[in-house]
């Protein structure tokens, strides 16, 4: 029913029927690979080539399979971890460059900018590089043997947390602030009544984004793992590249629904907040 | 002497070797509405952050009610602001802006709804406590952010151009509603505006301030009729202005050879001109009339007259404006406003006439040349 | 006195920028400033051995990197990524333009379908587009049907493990990243000036190539830039659907390290890999400022 109406919506707006049309078949363009994994998770097939018959049996299987539950843990936790030390640096980078100046300036924000721009690949082997020849033990116990992939991963997620809370602390009304001076209030007292509040829909956005990216990389983690430490990308990697069967779309499809989640969950908390008055 | 609230001596701020505010002294009265009036850029909001302690002097002593406002940053100072942006906090109801401040203090819940209320009322926003910032117009913000100093009971409010943000009509409304509340209420307000109109209309004494350093400081009628300055004369109001030479000055009175007219002029003299002094002679529009008016029996020495051409004659309504231009094209023309009178209108003046145009001895002022 | 109140306030601020300042800068230090110059440390040293490496100041590696071997690998890369930018860029103009007209409610709900599959796991899209692609998959058994039904006989179309399919991938991936970009451009674009070409006798085309266009140009060259860039150094899209022709620069790198172990190789071409992205970047800001002028 929802779809008549979004096919309907499109009608409506069919003036030149060629935009639309190219519209549409982008889309179908993006989905159609997503949906056919998706469909054949199901599928009674060892070699999953042809549709053979519905089942759950290898999701059942994705679920009993050791290594995959601690690939997944690992993703998490790695995330996880990653997101807290990325929202600190974020911030606090976010808030250096804003608030302060300092000589070359414009020089550090070159350089926070790398990350972003050099390929994964350069980064990758750099962290590979850097690792082995400051000697970084191989056989820490758990959670402490994933610290190599979440320094990486930190060092790649902080600067996007950055320019996300930049962004919105360049719209903050100074006269808030001193507004609560003026009122009475300390430095403490303005980091919880005016900057805090401010921030916070920016904190959870550049959380969610810095989550996604951690759980998602796949190259810099490629060079930063080992035996040892698996993650969700890598382990299905190892899947797609030696034994693909059905078992690896229902990984995967986990993987895309909690990804489509999360992101639904951030869009409803950004409309959450635009609806109680984010007076920007 | 109980009577001063505020001092500052020789207050001075500059930004990076940029003087915004230059060696400002004024004194403030309890109960006062004062108002700082000047151009953009002229340091008015400067010295206002200062009085507020949101900026930090480079010289000079801020006193209030006889303390010293040197060591006590801004959230310690008897003194509440206005914002310019209102800067109400955008998570907050209205009712926790308003009572933000108390409840800082350690006001308890009880009393908190009663003042809060109670200040609701006194800025005609009654019942509106649970409201949202997002859900307000701009003159309601307005009222909360006054509202939200006020409660403080401050001795001093500082307004920052609160009426800018406003469009005409609620301008009108507000200007009236301010000196109605700060009249009520009793505490001593500081506005800082650019607009002539707003600070004739509303406040009790009047610093105007250009290029960081106050002009003059008077009440407003004073600083119509009596500009000290070229500059003050020129943005209270508008005036002729005419450049001339003391040539005698005899019983209080100057007289004045005009430079370009080569006609001499009387006026009376309150600063101590001498001979060859040069000076500006200030004249404001409406007291120029034509030389169709009563000329008493001993006018030759109570009024001024100049011979010149009519230019144009701009129609405003209840008011028009002639302007009279004269041989010398050096000579800026003359700016005269006259009511509009039923009669008049049917004579008319035609364009390209020539006028004579008179003024008292009394209407003028004498202004140092700098 | 002020001096005094001054300087306190100045030491508190201090305070305040050392532990702002101090955190993001020994991470970068450590994790990014540290890793490169070991890097370029490695791409002036050679293999020894089986596994060791001697620092000996040398730049045979940039030497054997300028090999036409390697040389055509480069060559390759930027012609894909080249190429994808250029198919992204063609496909996302009508539908950035298609956006545009939809109603205003729908807006929002369409650019969140456009840009949910760049939120889905890389490794996994490229998964998906394998099974789509290959010689029993979703597009040939489709084309198959078809010809079985009009009567034709059907040979399977090699999609994958070739050039194609690697800008297919790579067109795939990043399609979303062109789209929002030029978007933004058209959405924000003031129509009165389109009205005021087809007042003085513009067709519709002429508009567009004469007005909309130049003034879209740094919104298009974003897009390009996010496309071009990634596309240049990606790994994973050739690895898979390459097959064993299909190397991109990325690849060989990492089969420097994960493979044939010569590591200074290795560092010497990411090296190259980021001079020239950084050139390119370079050489965008120089146009786009000189455009602007």
């Amino acid at each position: 029913m929802l779809f008549g109406k979004f096919i309907s919506a499109i009608k409506s707006s069919l003036r030149n029927p060629w935009l639309n049309i190219s519209l549409l078949v982008t889309l179908l363009f993006l989905y159609t690979p997503i949906i056919v994994l998706i469909i054949f998770s199901f599928n009674d097939s060892r070699r999953n080539i042809v549709w053979k018959g519905f089942t759950l049996k290898y999701y059942k299987k994705m679920f009993s399979n050791e290594i995959l539950l601690e690939a997944f843990l690992n993703s998490i936790a790695i995330a996880l971890i990653t997101t807290i030390l990325s929202l600190v640096l974020g911030v606090l980078t976010a808030i250096l460059l804003w608030r302060f100046q300092f000589p070359l300036k414009s020089l550090y924000q070159g350089i926070i900018m790398i990350p972003i721009i050099v390929p994964e690949i350069c980064i990758g082997i750099a962290f590979l590089v850097f690792f082995n020849w400051i000697g970084w033990p191989s056989d820490l116990i758990w959670p402490l043997r994933l610290a190599k992939i979440i320094f990486a991963h930190s060092l790649f997620c902080f600067p996007f947390v950055a320019i996300v809370i930049r962004a919105k602390l360049v719209s903050l009304n100074r006269e808030c602030e001193e507004a609560a001076k003026d009122l009475g209030a300390n430095a403490w007292h303005v980091y919880r009544d005016v900057w805090f509040p401010h921030l916070k829909p920016s904190l959870i956005a550049g959380g969610f984004l810095a989550f996604t990216l951690s759980l998602d990389d796949f190259v810099i983690t490629f060079f930063t793992s080992g035996p040892e430490t698996i993650t969700l990308p890598i382990k299905i990697y190892s899947m797609v590249r030696f034994s693909v069967t059905p078992e690896v779309n229902a990984a995967s499809t986990v993987l895309i629904v909690v990804t489509i989640l999360s992101v639904c969950t951030a869009i409803f908390f950004q409309k959450e907040n635009l609806k109680k008055g984010s007076f920007e | 002497m109980s009577a001063r609230l505020i001092s500052l001596q020789g207050l001075s701020k500059s930004f990076q070797g940029n003087d915004a505010v230059k060696f400002v002294d004024l004194t403030i009265d309890k109960g006062e509405f004062f108002g700082i009036l000047g151009p953009s850029g002229c340091g008015k909001t400067t010295l206002l952050k200062m009085i507020a302690g949101l900026e930090e002097p480079s010289a000079g002593r801020i006193i209030i009610d006889g303390l010293d406002m040197d060591a006590v940053p801004a959230n310690r100072r008897p003194v509440n602001t206005v914002f310019q942006s209102y800067a109400i906090f955008p998570h907050m109801s209205l009712e926790d802006n308003i009572s933000y401040g108390l409840k800082l203090k350690g006001i308890g819940s009880g009393n908190l709804k009663k003042r809060v209320s109670d200040m609701l009322d006194v800025v005609e926003l009654t019942g509106l406590e649970r409201r949202w910032p997002d859900q307000l117009s701009g003159g309601q913000l307005q009222r909360v952010a006054l509202a939200r100093a006020l409660i403080m009971q401050p001795k001093v409010v500082l307004l920052d151009e609160p009426l800018a943000a406003l469009d005409a009509k609620l301008r009108e409304t507000m200007k009236y509603e301010l000196v109605k509340i700060q009249k009520e209420i009793g505490i001593t307000f500081i506005m800082v505006t650019h607009d002539q109109q707003e600070a004739l209309s509303m406040m009790d004494k009047i610093a105007v301030m250009n290029e960081g350093r106050i002009q003059q400081v008077d009440q407003p009628n004073l600083l119509y009729e009596k500009p000290k300055n070229l500059f003050v004369a020129n943005f209270i109001g508008s005036a002729n202005c005419l450049m001339g030479r003391v040539t005698k000055v005899k019983k209080g009175r100057a007289y004045i050879m005009l430079a370009d007219l080569n006609q001499e002029i009387v006026a009376f003299s309150y600063e101590n001109f001498k001979v060859s002094d040069d000076v500006q002679v200030i004249i404001r529009p409406e007291k120029l009339t034509f030389q169709d008016i009563e000329l008493p029996s001993n006018h030759e020495k109570t009024i001024n007259r100049l011979n010149g051409e009519l230019l144009e004659i701009v129609y405003h309504g209840g008011v028009s404006t002639f302007r009279v231009g004269f041989k010398n094209k050096n000579l800026k023309p003359l700016i005269i406003s006259q009511l509009n009178n039923h009669d008049q209108t049917k004579d008319g003046y035609r364009i390209g006439s020539n006028v004579e145009v008179c003024w008292r001895l009394d209407a003028a002022t004498l202004v140092p040349v700098i | 006195m002020p001096s005094d109140r001054f300087r306190a306030k100045n030491e508190n601020s201090r305070k305040v920028f050392l532990v702002t300042f101090l955190p993001p800068t020994i991470w970068l230090i450590l994790f990014l400033l540290a890793p490169i110059l070991i890097i370029i440390v490695y791409s002036f040293s050679q293999k020894v051995g089986l596994i060791n490496i001697e620092v000996n100041w040398v730049s045979d590696n940039y030497w054997r990197a300028a090999d036409p071997i390697y040389l055509k690998i480069f060559a390759k890369s930027f012609y894909i990524a080249g190429i994808t930018t250029f198919l992204c860029l063609v496909i996302s103009f009508p539908v950035a333009l298609a956006i545009t007209k939809i109603r205003q409610d729908w807006k929002l709900i369409i650019l969140v379908l456009l840009m949910l599959p760049f939120w889905i796991n890389l490794l996994i899209r490229t998964y998906a587009l394998i099974a789509v692609l290959r010689t029993r998959g979703f597009l040939n058994s489709g084309f198959e049907w078809i010809a079985a039904h009009l009567g034709l006989r059907f040979e399977p179309i090699q999609f994958l493990y070739n050039d194609t399919a690697i800008i297919i991938g790579l067109v795939y991936i990043h399609l979303p990243f062109m789209i929002l970009p030029i978007y933004a451009g058209l959405e924000g674009f003031d129509e009165t000036l389109k009205q005021a070409a087809e007042d003085l006798g513009s067709s519709s085309m002429q508009v567009y190539r004469h007005i909309v266009f130049p003034l879209i140009r740094p919104s298009i060259f974003a897009g390009c830039m996010l496309v071009f860039i990634p596309a240049l150094g990606s790994y994973l899209t050739p690895e898979l659907l390459g097959g064993t022709d299909g190397q991109l620069i990325a690849n060989v790198i990492e089969r420097q390290f994960k493979h044939a172990n010569d590591w200074p190789f290795g560092a010497a071409l990411s090296m190259v890999l980021i001079y020239v992205t950084c050139g390119v970047i370079a050489a965008w800001l120089l146009v786009a400022k000189r455009k602007e002028s």
